[in-house]
């Protein structure tokens, strides 16, 4: 069910400011691909752009084309709220929704959209969903307690858990390990490794072991320079990047002589 | 208090310093002044009882009252300490001790009326309390007897109308500035006007509803419905201002999660922002009735006053609570002690409905807060 | 899965267009209640240009009317903030600077209470409590200071003054202005305040150099949004004031002036035909008093938040 993502001259403003400028990349399904670069390079801009979040944000606008499955994303009868249906995201602090449970907060996808779910139905998608966070045998004695009383990791765990409770097609991860100890980040890591087999994964990251680690093809995102649009340096396979990238600045950036 | 010690300085031969005039044995061996001399701790309350005591005295042989008794003390404490202060530390100190005692002497001051009021609503309102008082209607009453039954029911019934009709206007309007209107000239004139609309006089909001209602019902209207119109103008300025706050408060994640699952804007803010906010916008309105409630002015000039029960917001005059006081205190009958010990008394279950709506605020805040579970 | 993600025809979907709808529509409902106070009253008051002096308690027009009205109620509002401001900004920095952390919030609270206490009970007490308790107290000032003109007496013998009535009103300001001064005196960045104490300041000092400055403009706004609240107030005037609407600065004689708020009050549930009419146009001159006060309030409000942003 996973599809892959073609982006060509996306251009992304924030009213008048530029703040990213001719990003073209295929980003491909069922595999991991981690946008890496420095502090506002545009790469959570660029993220939050394919699944239309950012419009959440007064003034902001694009142009270019995002494809999935032959639809262009930003076609003029394109429904916003349906795109983010299929395209599911995980945000950098965990926020599960402080007035519902556990299983409220996997269920909210559909409960929100006021979709009538049999009790055996929600606890199906609830076990499942769970199951696929990792977060089922934690959590399955106490799934009537409030999800804000987890550890930060479980947290994050189950706001994947929400995230792919309405079963999309793509999952963007916007740095979801980084307000996260150590151990929580390695349970992320291994998840994301499990979930790459259903979904298309696009995650962002400041880690570049992390981007090493978990992904396939890594995009290397940079400021041309101070003030001007953030922009896609090099897109390689994970590999190529971390042993022999093409551009220097990559290289520079990669191994700490960051220029 | 912590002793501080002198720190320890080795003095050593001038000559072993390049580049710093030498100077005399005296100055090396001179350490930091981390001290000077401080009145001990307890000479603030030394001075007090000493004032106290010296101010007792002088009432006592020149018959003063409590009152005077207890501003020449003041008087006397303000001016002693800071001298004793000024003679042993220094001015600045001094000067730093005299405010002290100012701002404090100002808190007590302004704590004055507040226990001077609840102690004599509370014992003079009192005996006027039993089943009967709030029971009864003032109907055909003459002199002893009768009761509140009427005001309780009229206000209750305005006050009810009032949050119906503001809660609604006042929580859209707050969702308007906050979630949609942004930045909006729109948003930003409803916000300040709605702060100047705080400061409306309560009788322009009476006079407005009568100009209003004139216009529909003819001269001379009253009536219930009135009263609450210009309570909703008292209210609605409250309620938006306490559920933009909240709103405010509702971490911007929580509306891009539910964004991100495919949820459109308005259940988003139906079903996530609003439950997040409840217990600060229950807070809220139950703090902007407790404003009201103690509302006169308007009620006096639009729902007027009778001695009956009127059940009817639609129609006739209507009494609430602070009319009936005024009224039972400036028009009392013959003879007025009756008419004065119900205004008392009316105006004790005033007080008590105020005190615990404003703390009912507090303990719905807490009861609806979400959960932590931790 | 292959569900399509172009079920919407319109960009923006039905629900959100009736919520934000509805949302815009009782904001709307704001502006225009504003806006109706000011038509309506207008509307209803105009009419009083034409009363003569039987409907204007003597008075031959309505300014000659208003006047002296207007005159009493900005006489006890100086006298309620004079007395009120300096308390207040006491009181607010007790609370925020020299009470001991623990207890300063329920200290705000106390205070707090002052302000939900119904105007009419502030006006029982202040007839049928410190009206009484005040005589002896304006008879001393009538025999020491009588040379005063605000003191020139004859000092009532109920205490049913215009300084009792500027008393009560303090009272009544006085939680405004506390309230808003310790929000912002507990806003002064605590730098300012860290580095006043680093340079060897006493508390004082460090009130005087770092939050004082910091908090001016809010002081005066706050001054002003009290005055607000003393101009409008009607209930503790109507019955704390023994009223015969002259023009005196004597505080402490029975007869004062009368403001506006309590004439309306008092005058309102007897008067027919143009009296009403006139009795609405002092109310809008009230109101526009009002709301210039507030406005001037809150814009310094706003634009102090602007400069520190």
């Amino acid at each position: 069910m996973a599809k892959s993502i073609d982006v060509s001259d996306l251009n992304i403003y924030y009213g008048d400011f530029l703040a990213v400028e001719g990003v073209s990349m295929t980003i491909p399904a069922r595999s991991v691909t981690a946008l890496i670069g420095p502090s506002g390079c545009g790469k959570s801009t660029f993220l939050r752009s394919l699944n239309r979040m950012h419009e959440v944000i007064p003034g902001a606008r694009v142009d270019g084309k995002v494809v999935i499955d032959g639809q262009e994303l930003y076609a003029p009868e394109v429904d916003p709220v349906e795109v983010r249906r299929q395209i599911g995201m995980v945000f950098q602090r965990p926020n599960p929704f402080p007035t519902m449970s556990i299983y409220e907060n996997v269920l909210a996808g559909s409960r929100l959209n006021a979709k009538k779910l049999k009790k055996h139905a929600a606890d199906e998608i609830v076990e499942k969903s769970l199951r696929g966070a990792n977060l089922w045998e934690e959590v399955k004695d106490r799934l009537d307690k409030p999800g804000a009383g987890l550890s930060g990791g479980q947290q994050q765990r189950l706001c994947i858990a929400r995230a792919i409770a309405v079963e999309p097609q793509v999952l963007l991860m916007d740095e979801p390990c980084s307000a996260l100890d150590p151990i929580s980040t390695s349970a992320i890591e291994d998840l994301i490794h499990d979930l790459k087999s259903d979904y298309t994964i696009v995650i962002v990251t400041h880690n570049m072991q992390q981007a090493a680690r978990v992904s396939e093809d890594t995009a290397f995102f940079n400021l041309a320079g101070a003030g001007k649009p953030g922009r896609l340096v090099e897109m390689n396979a994970t590999r190529k990047i971390f042993s022999n990238p093409d551009e220097p600045s990559t290289e520079a950036y990669i191994s700490g002589r960051f220029g | 208090m912590t002793e501080v010690r002198p720190p320890k300085i080795t003095p050593r031969a001038p000559e072993d310093r390049p580049g710093r005039a030498a100077g005399t044995d005296e100055d090396l061996r001179r350490h930091i002044p981390l001290t000077h001399a401080r009145l001990p701790r307890w000479a603030p309350a030394l001075v007090a009882v000493l004032a106290g005591a010296a101010s007792g005295l002088l009432a006592l042989s020149l018959g003063w009252g409590l009152v005077a008794w207890a501003v020449v003390g003041i008087v006397l404490f303000a001016v002693a300490l800071p001298a004793w202060s000024r003679v042993v530390e220094n001015s600045r100190a001094a000067k730093d001790r005299l405010v002290t005692v100012l701002v404090w002497a100002a808190f007590g001051l302004a704590l004055v009326p507040l226990v001077s009021l609840v102690w004599q609503v509370v014992s003079q309102g009192l005996p006027a309390i039993n089943a009967e008082f709030l029971t009864y209607s003032m109907r055909n009453v003459v002199g002893e007897g009768g009761g509140i039954y009427h005001a309780i029911m009229g206000t209750l019934l305005i006050t009810l109308m009032a949050a119906v009709i503001s809660v609604p206007v006042g929580l859209l309007t707050a969702i308007y500035l906050v979630e949609y209107g942004q930045r909006s000239t729109m948003a930003r004139t409803i916000t300040f006007l709605v702060d100047v609309m705080t400061g409306i006089p309560s009788i322009v909001a009476g006079l407005f509803a009568y100009a209003l209602f004139v216009l529909f019902f003819g001269e001379g209207v009253r009536m219930g419905l009135g009263g609450a119109v210009a309570l909703s103008l008292l209210m609605i300025p409250v309620v938006v201002r306490s559920c933009e706050e909240m709103f405010k408060l509702v971490p911007h994640e929580l509306r891009e999660a539910a964004y991100a699952l495919g949820v459109p804007k308005w259940r988003t803010i139906v079903k996530i922002v609003l439950p997040t906010a409840m217990a600060g916008i229950i807070t809220g309105v139950t703090l902007a009735v407790a404003r009201v409630i103690g509302e006169t002015a308007p009620l006096l000039i639009i729902a007027g006053f009778t001695d009956s029960l009127n059940f009817n917001l639609f129609a006739e005059r209507m009494t609430t609570l602070p009319v009936f006081i005024y009224y039972s205190y400036t028009q009392p009958g013959v003879p007025p002690e009756y008419g004065i010990e119900r205004a008392w008394g009316a105006a004790l279950v005033l007080i008590v409905i105020v005190m615990a709506l404003n703390l009912l605020a507090r303990v719905l805040g807490k009861v609806f807060a979400p959960k932590s579970g931790r | 899965m292959t569900t399509t993600a172009t079920t919407g025809k319109t960009r923006q979907r039905k629900g959100d267009l009736i919520f934000s709808g509805a949302t815009r529509i009782a904001g709307l409902t704001i502006l225009l209640a504003l806006a109706g106070v000011a038509i309506f009253l207008t509307l209803e008051g105009l009419p009083a240009l034409e009363a003569g002096p039987e409907k204007l308690q003597g008075a031959d027009s309505i300014v000659a009317y208003i006047g002296p009205l207007l005159f009493g109620t900005l006489l006890a509002s100086a006298i309620a903030l004079l007395i009120a401001t300096p308390l207040a900004v006491g009181v607010a920095l007790v609370i925020s600077h020299y009470a001991p952390r623990r207890v300063s919030k329920s200290l705000g609270y106390a205070i707090d209470l002052l302000a939900a206490v119904p105007s009419v009970v502030y006006g029982l007490w202040g007839i049928g409590f410190l009206g009484p308790q005040l005589v002896p107290v304006y008879e001393w000032l009538e025999q020491n200071v009588g040379w005063l003109p605000f003191f020139a007496g004859p000092a009532s013998s109920t205490g049913k003054t215009i300084l009792t009535a500027g008393i009560v009103l303090a009272i009544m300001a006085l939680p405004i202005i506390t309230a808003i001064s310790r929000e912002i005196f507990a806003q002064t960045p605590t730098l300012h305040q860290e580095a006043a104490l680093a340079l060897g300041a006493t508390r004082w000092e460090m009130v005087r150099l770092a939050v004082f400055p910091y908090a001016r403009s809010g002081i005066v706004s706050a001054v002003m949004l009290g005055l607000g609240r003393a101009l409008g107030e009607t209930m503790a005037v109507a019955m704390v004031l023994s009223a015969s609407g002259i023009v005196t600065f004597n505080l402490i004689s029975s007869d004062n002036p009368s403001t506006i708020a309590a004439n309306i009050a008092l005058m309102f549930p007897e008067a027919t035909g143009l009296g009403v009419n006139a009795l609405i146009a002092t109310g809008l001159v009230l109101f526009v008093v009002t709301f210039a006060v507030n406005f001037t309030a809150r814009a310094i409000v706003a634009r102090t938040e602007k400069g520190n942003r």
